[in-house]
């Protein structure tokens, strides 16, 4: 195991600090304590910190597994001979879809299923699939034909290719798809408040409510901590499983 | 004859919306729930029967026609006609003079819009029109759009009377919001451009700064805004002069920041991008003749990378529209307001209010920016 | 071994190939040689059904191709194409293991075999197993693709323009190995170029096709003597058409009994090359011996310059 560099020192520390601050978050008042006015509590107490932060992680997690799902089904579907007259289509959607803000889809989902986790998790779900399909598109698209063509010409089935050759090798721009999007959600997913889904934008609405900047900035802080971390996660995850697909 | 999936899925989508779901909700006032009829209740017989005959013609087009021209003319009449007709459901449900009363489109007129503009977008693509045709296409969708709208003929359904009664507020905040994303992509080029020039010319720069943006950039953008509120609050109280400019914890100075260090890194990775992307050939012939560092860049090295800056320009742009809506939360205006004011009243004819436009002008932005990209790729060096 | 019986390919109005006819011998190495757009690879892919024909027939010792599915068909037949197409995601191991595997050999047989393949290509076991396809040199990795064609013994090796990206001095090493590999495992192989020397260099019997017609087939020696079309001389060259017949032969064929004063050349030497050496030396005559160094004969300028004539 290569000995960690300075940038894996730092995730090492903001992770602990993390989730030293969510399990005791009370230690960290003194810190807080001068943001605030007029005695207001300088720790978020309306709620427990550690138990809104895993309902965020999950809730974004759920809807990244079933955008994934989704997104590379679709991907895998449009890319095959019988799915080509949906190709056109499925690429300007990606770059039509790509237009919209998060927030509008969340914002539109409401009215139809109403309050709460529901059109939290559609808004994720579906604004989530676009990076993932994109990429999906993109990375079974530019697979070398030389070796599309060997890979047929040695005797592989259509499945076999797929499963043996076009995802492995379409998997790094896949996983970055799947960064991408889950990035986004924790931005989403935090607004998600605002429509009472259980997270982390609580603290940061009631902060801006009752003009707490402690609440805001503790809000801000973990909510961006814990994106920052998925993404660098996902980042190691795609260098240990893909670092050997090198592409001429 | 060979039937074409993509029709056949979007005529029985469409079809069975128009049979099952209501074509508008009618509402006696703002706050009493509404009642769904279908799209033969709201209009004249004559009409309605026209309007289910052009359908008919528009999902047979998509079923059995190849042709993209024929496919597109049908399915932006399909559009017209159902707008035109949801309009009509406006007028009649409404008694003369009453401002009360609440018409907006069902779910079977989303239904069918969608499926039908899916129709005109795959049509679109395949005539695979260049960048001034489609500049021409968004031009003229915009003006029949509000022609018809400043023509009154949309007056009558509830997105417009909320329109009505925000019309004011409505300019100013859609006012505010370009200025916001515009704002912050002009002070990001201003300090982007150089850094991205900088990085270009020192590689060993490069890994550090991309490294810091791709950091923020990770940063979602609520919280973003919230990392900066308290800073800014604090030199608003300690600098009266800050204060005095308008820099204060909320509002928009710190939006304005989080875009503006959010817009960094698409303009200067592109920028580099399209730096690198000039020929050394090209550069080193410049160099022979004479021309000085200055003149290279100005003259050989920026024109060339101009198409790649440009495409960051539209990711920044298209990007900070969307998060000035959030900026809404923190005071910052724009129309955003319209989106989360309408979450809270549960109207959703607020939030429509605020959303579509946001959408058009974000994707309209997208389109004029890659169209001047691929004019600029084509144009000769 | 091989029938092709009279196969075409039309795509619309286009003929591509045109009613092709040829009987390849087992253990042969035949050359499909031609100008881009001649069809020669189309009819290369029709042979494993890459690409489907329009009309006509390929029988593989005996039995039509199309009587089983076509990837099950693949798997029997070798198939090496220039850029040779090695998964960069997988070890060159792996890579040469790719169609055992997909046959169901057990883990023991692929192992050996690879080390077996590898041997015979001079790719070190130890060294080369475990690297990736991007870690090789160009002509390191053609060798990988050539050796991943033949993993699962197959009877037949199809092989389509693969010294195309190598350059000239590699090229040359490479065909001395193709020759070396089939005699050593004997498998009958089809090969396209469009490189008129190489198909003189390698082929027992050469191809010539033009528009997607066989102009002749036949060893290469009668193309140079008995043309079927002024085509095939324009395209065999006709203002070195006697040098290149020299090349087809080797000191050892041609050698007269007896010994003279001069100096030595291999009996492996074409008499193009024994020529040459005759007149940079300025002699009439040279030994021809074997490589142990045995006597073998002896050849003079006036025998060799018979044979450059039909």
């Amino acid at each position: 195991m290569r000995a960690p560099g300075v940038a894996g020192i730092l995730r090492a520390v903001a992770l602990g600090l993390l989730v030293a601050f969510l399990i005791w978050p009370q230690r960290f008042a003194p810190l807080f304590a001068p943001l605030t006015q007029y005695g207001a509590p300088p720790i978020y107490d309306q709620g427990n910190l550690l138990a809104l932060a895993l309902a965020q992680l999950g809730t974004v997690c759920c809807a990244a597994v079933a955008s994934t799902v989704v997104a590379v089904s679709l991907g895998i579907l449009v890319t095959r001979p019988s799915g080509a007259e949906f190709l056109p289509l499925s690429r300007t959607l990606v770059n039509v879809g790509q237009t919209f803000p998060p927030v509008a889809v969340l914002a539109v989902a409401v009215p139809l299923v109403g309050f709460g986790l529901k059109p939290t998790l559609i808004a994720l779900f579906a604004y989530g699939l676009l990076p993932i399909f994109e990429n999906t598109l993109v990375g079974l698209k530019t697979c070398p034909p030389a070796v599309l063509e060997a890979a047929s010409g040695m005797g592989m089935s259509a499945r076999q290719r797929l499963m043996a050759v076009e995802l492995p090798l379409a998997m790094p721009l896949i996983l970055e798809g799947i960064r991408v999007s889950l990035v986004i959600s924790v931005g989403t997913a935090t607004i998600g408040s605002t429509v009472a889904a259980k997270g982390l934008g609580e603290v940061i609405i009631a902060g801006l409510l009752s003009n707490n900047n402690a609440f805001i900035l503790q809000g801000a802080l973990v909510t961006g901590l814990m994106a920052v971390l998925l993404y660098e996660a996902l980042g190691g995850l795609e260098r240990r499983f893909c670092g050997t697909v090198r592409i001429e | 004859m060979r039937v074409d999936r993509l029709g056949a899925l979007l005529s029985a989508a469409g079809i069975t919306a128009l049979l099952t779901l209501p074509f508008v909700v009618s509402k006696a006032n703002r706050i009493v729930p509404g009642t769904p009829l279908a799209l033969g209740d709201v209009v004249p017989a004559w009409a309605a029967f026209a309007c289910y005959a052009l359908l008919l013609a528009v999902a047979l087009v998509a079923l059995g026609v190849a042709n993209p021209r024929l496919r597109l003319v049908v399915a932006l009449a399909g559009i017209v006609a159902a707008a035109l007709a949801v309009a009509a459901a406006g007028n009649t449900l409404t008694p003369p003079g009453n401002k009360v009363v609440r018409v907006a489109p069902g779910a079977a007129w989303w239904m069918l819009t969608v499926c039908l503009g899916l129709l005109a977008t795959d049509a679109i693509t395949r005539l695979r029109p260049g960048p001034g045709r489609r500049v021409l296409l968004l031009v003229a969708a915009l003006v029949v759009a509000v022609l018809a709208i400043a023509h009154g003929t949309f007056d009558h359904l509830s997105i417009m009377r909320e329109y009505a009664v925000n019309a004011t507020r409505f300019a100013h905040e859609g006012a505010r919001h370009v200025a916001l994303a515009a704002g912050s992509l002009g002070a990001a080029l201003v300090a982007g451009l150089p850094l991205g020039i900088l990085c270009y010319r020192v590689p060993r720069l490069r890994a550090a700064v991309l490294g810091t943006l791709n950091l923020i950039q990770t940063i979602p953008g609520i919280a973003l805004f919230g990392m900066l509120m308290a800073p800014l609050g604090a030199l608003a109280a300690a600098v009266p002069l800050a204060a005095q400019l308008g820099i204060r914890g909320i509002g928009a100075a710190p939006a304005v920041v989080a875009l503006f260090l959010y817009s960094l890194l698409p303009i200067v990775a592109n920028t580099v991008a399209g730096l690198k992307r000039v020929p050394r050939a090209t550069v080193d012939a410049a160099q022979g003749m004479g021309m000085t560092s200055a003149q290279v860049l100005t003259r050989i090295e920026l024109p060339l990378a101009l198409p790649v800056i440009l495409t960051g320009v539209r990711i920044v742009l298209v990007q900070n529209i969307g998060m000035v809506t959030v900026a809404a939360l923190i005071g910052g205006g724009g129309l955003g307001t319209f989106v989360f004011q309408g979450i809270g009243q549960t109207a959703i004819d607020l939030v429509l209010l605020g959303a579509i436009p946001i959408v058009v002008l974000a994707f309209s932005a997208a389109v004029v920016l890659d169209a001047l990209a691929e004019v600029m790729e084509r144009a000769p060096a | 071994m091989i029938s092709i019986e009279n196969l075409s390919k039309r795509y619309g109005a286009t003929t591509v190939v045109d009613g092709v006819s040829m009987h390849i011998p087992r253990n042969s190495l035949t050359v499909i040689v031609g100008t881009s757009g001649s069809g020669k690879s189309t009819l290369l892919r029709m042979v494993n059904r890459l690409v489907e024909p329009t009309s006509g027939r390929v029988l593989l010792d005996g039995s039509d191709t199309r009587a089983e599915p076509a990837h099950l068909l693949r798997r029997r037949i070798g198939y090496a194409i220039q850029g040779h197409g090695l998964f960069p995601h997988r070890t060159v191991a792996e890579n040469i293991a790719t169609v055992p595997r997909l046959m169901g050999w057990d883990a023991a047989r692929i192992a050996a075999r690879v080390t077996e393949l590898l041997e015979a290509f001079a790719l070190d076991p130890n060294t080369f197993a475990g690297q990736f396809p991007h870690q090789l040199s160009g002509g390191q990795q053609q060798r990988v693709g050539v050796a991943r064609a033949l993993a699962a013994e197959p009877q037949l090796l199809l092989m389509d323009e693969p010294f195309g990206a190598l350059d000239p001095i590699i090229r040359a090493k490479a065909q001395d190995d193709l020759l070396d590999i089939r005699r050593r495992f004997g498998t009958t192989i089809v090969l396209v170029t469009h490189d008129m020397d190489e198909a003189f260099r390698l082929g027992d019997h050469v191809a010539v096709m033009s528009c997607g017609r066989l102009l002749q087939y036949g060893p290469p020696a009668q193309l140079l003597t008995r043309p079927a079309d002024p085509l095939v001389s324009r395209m065999t060259g006709l203002a070195d058409r006697a040098i290149r017949l020299l090349s087809l032969s080797t000191a050892g064929e041609a050698a007269l009994p007896g010994s003279v004063e001069g100096p030595e050349v291999p009996a492996s030497a074409t008499l193009r090359d024994v020529l040459s050496e005759l007149m940079w030396r300025g002699v009439d005559a040279a030994r021809v011996t074997e490589a142990d160094g045995t006597a073998r004969g002896h050849l003079t300028v006036a025998a060799i310059l018979a044979r450059g004539r039909p």
